[in-house]
């Protein structure tokens, strides 16, 4: 290894720590708007009120103590792999403002995952507080156990949870990336992503816990990403009864098929990419 | 009056001519319509296989109740979104101005300028869902209680009207709201289930602070005869209230408005 590449190696950290800043600040901008993103999220939060209700029946694998601890969960799990970088990149492509990106010694997409990073960061206050606001109404999410002892997943389910949840938002970040290169072709892919993320709504785990699917459906089902983005570290969290070496390789190969697909796109892409609209 | 209703033709008529140009566009937006609407059912299908009535509701009175929903997310992207989003563009641009001083109430002008043909899909199966599910029910419907219940219908697309311009309003104060819908719009998929399958502090929040219940679930309750002519009245007054609101409010606010950068 040269000198200056290994100077450049020593570098990128510092690097990543002051782009991280400069769209931390960016985004801090917009904090206004993105407080309300907390809010449009609460999708999972409302179906916690109806399956706490269906919890109460007795009819359903799962209490309703578990409905809140699982929706709660997953609402936070939301809050850190929200991706919505197909909206960016598409302005970015139409008005060839990515040219400038290209010229640049970092690939555009570290950019965007730092973005997305300083977004979650900005957003986490708000969605801390709609947190604080349903286990203030709902205490039993925390006093509901057995015996009145308190919540406690266990330090080693958080870890292996907040992995699964870094894992899970940079696998949904290349899966709606590879589909981002399709703008070098067509100009409106937002309207595309818009037909994948209903998958993901219904199959993620977002709007029902997978205990209340039919056995085949289920088993189907965990072989898609779609579980892994929101029931896989939402289950490692809440019960801790997930198969977690099984898991954890889907989701490492769906992310790395992603990514190898962006990158063909990307290459094929940018030999089509005329800078000023596709 | 009129000349009110030629306005809107002429309006309706250019925006579905520059709608045929994206005709891919209205596929996609249908081919997602019919996904959502098949996720939706599923999702019923998941609590209802177990025995389990939401809130009381047997599956087809429930279905109606998600036909309904289905049939206002379709008024709402053929007539309210494509106008709401241009609210904001035109007090950060400025252009606003020019609507201002145009002999035609600006309020109208705002709400009724473009229309989409993307809700189509929705309209027209939410209203399927209504009737199937009210035609194979094991008692059939009153004429009277579905008269009602369309009545009701009827006041429902008014509250999440005057709910959503009173909401694009702020932008004359806040452009950076830009979103604001966005976040009703979440918190009114509440609507999607009968309001008695919620707990209790739901339903007060979803009755009294955002009147979701009196969108989908009163007219549902009167077309499956289930709720009194009480509900109706209560979806009148709250639509009225909310409309004469969403009107003074924009008054109000023009008076703040000072034109392009405000």
């Amino acid at each position: 290894m040269t000198q200056a590449s290994t100077a450049t190696l020593i570098g990128w950290p510092r690097k990543l720590r002051v782009l991280f800043n400069v769209h931390y600040a960016e985004m801090m901008e917009f904090r206004a708007e993105i407080a309300l993103w907390a809010v449009a999220t609460m999708l999972p939060l409302i179906m916690m009120g109806v399956w706490a209700q269906a919890g109460e029946s007795g009819l359903f694998p799962i209490t309703r103590v578990q409905v809140f601890r699982y929706f709660i969960v997953v609402y936070l799990i939301r809050q850190v792999t929200i991706v919505w970088t197909i909206h960016h990149f598409e302005f970015l492509v139409v008005t060839g403002r990515l040219s400038p990106m290209l010229l640049h010694p970092i690939d555009p997409c570290i950019r965007f995952i730092l973005m997305h990073l300083g977004e979650q960061l900005t957003r986490l206050p708000f969605a801390a507080a709609i947190v604080g606001l349903f286990l203030f109404l709902y205490p039993e999410t925390i006093t509901g156990g057995p015996e009145g002892t308190l919540w406690w997943p266990g330090l080693q389910n958080i870890l292996l949870a907040i992995v699964a949840c870094y894992t899970a938002f940079i696998l949904r970040f290349f899966m709606q990336y590879a589909l981002c290169m399709a703008a070098f072709w067509h100009e409106r892919v937002a309207a595309m992503d818009a037909i994948l993320f209903l998958p993901y709504m219904f199959f993620s785990g977002l709007i029902f816990p997978f205990q209340a699917l039919p056995d085949p459906l289920r088993e189907i089902l965990l072989w898609t990403p779609f579980p892994y983005m929101v029931w896989f570290p939402a289950t490692l969290i809440v019960h801790g009864e997930a198969p977690i070496l099984r898991g954890f390789l889907i989701m490492f190969g769906w992310t790395a098929a992603f990514f190898i697909l962006y990158r063909y796109l990307w290459h094929k892409g940018l030999k089509h990419y005329s800078a000023m609209g596709a | 009056m009129p000349r009110y209703f030629n306005i809107l033709r002429i309006f309706w008529s250019a925006s579905i001519s520059a709608e045929m140009e994206y005709r891919l566009n209205f596929i996609m937006a249908a081919l997602s319509s019919v996904m959502t609407l098949a996720g939706t059912v599923l999702m019923l299908f998941l609590f209802y296989r177990t025995g389990y009535e939401m809130g009381g509701w047997p599956w087809r009175d429930a279905l109606v109740v998600v036909g309904i929903f289905t049939f206002l997310e379709g008024t709402q992207s053929a007539f309210m979104t494509p106008n709401r989003t241009r609210v904001t563009e035109h007090v950060r641009e400025g252009t606003l101005d020019f609507i201002l001083l145009k002999p035609v109430n600006s309020q109208f002008w705002l709400s009724v300028r473009s229309i989409s043909l993307w809700g189509v899909p929705n309209i027209l199966m939410g209203l399927a869902i209504v009737a199937y599910a009210l035609i194979t029910r094991e008692t059939l419907p009153h004429l009277a209680g579905v008269l009602l219940g369309c009545i009701a219908l009827l006041l429902a697309v008014l509250i999440l009207y005057s709910l959503g311009y009173l909401l694009s309003t702020i932008s004359i104060w806040y452009i950076k709201l830009y979103n604001i819908t966005m976040a009703m719009q979440a918190l009114v998929e509440t609507g999607r289930y009968p309001i008695t399958a919620y707990p209790a502090a739901y339903q007060v929040f979803f009755t009294f602070v955002l009147p979701v219940a009196f969108m989908t679930t009163v007219p549902a309750q009167l077309m499956t005869a289930r709720g009194g002519a009480g509900w109706l009245l209560g979806a009148a007054v709250v639509a009225a209230l909310l409309l004469m609101l969403s009107i003074a409010f924009w008054r109000f606010a023009l008076r703040y408005y000072t034109s392009a950068s405000s």
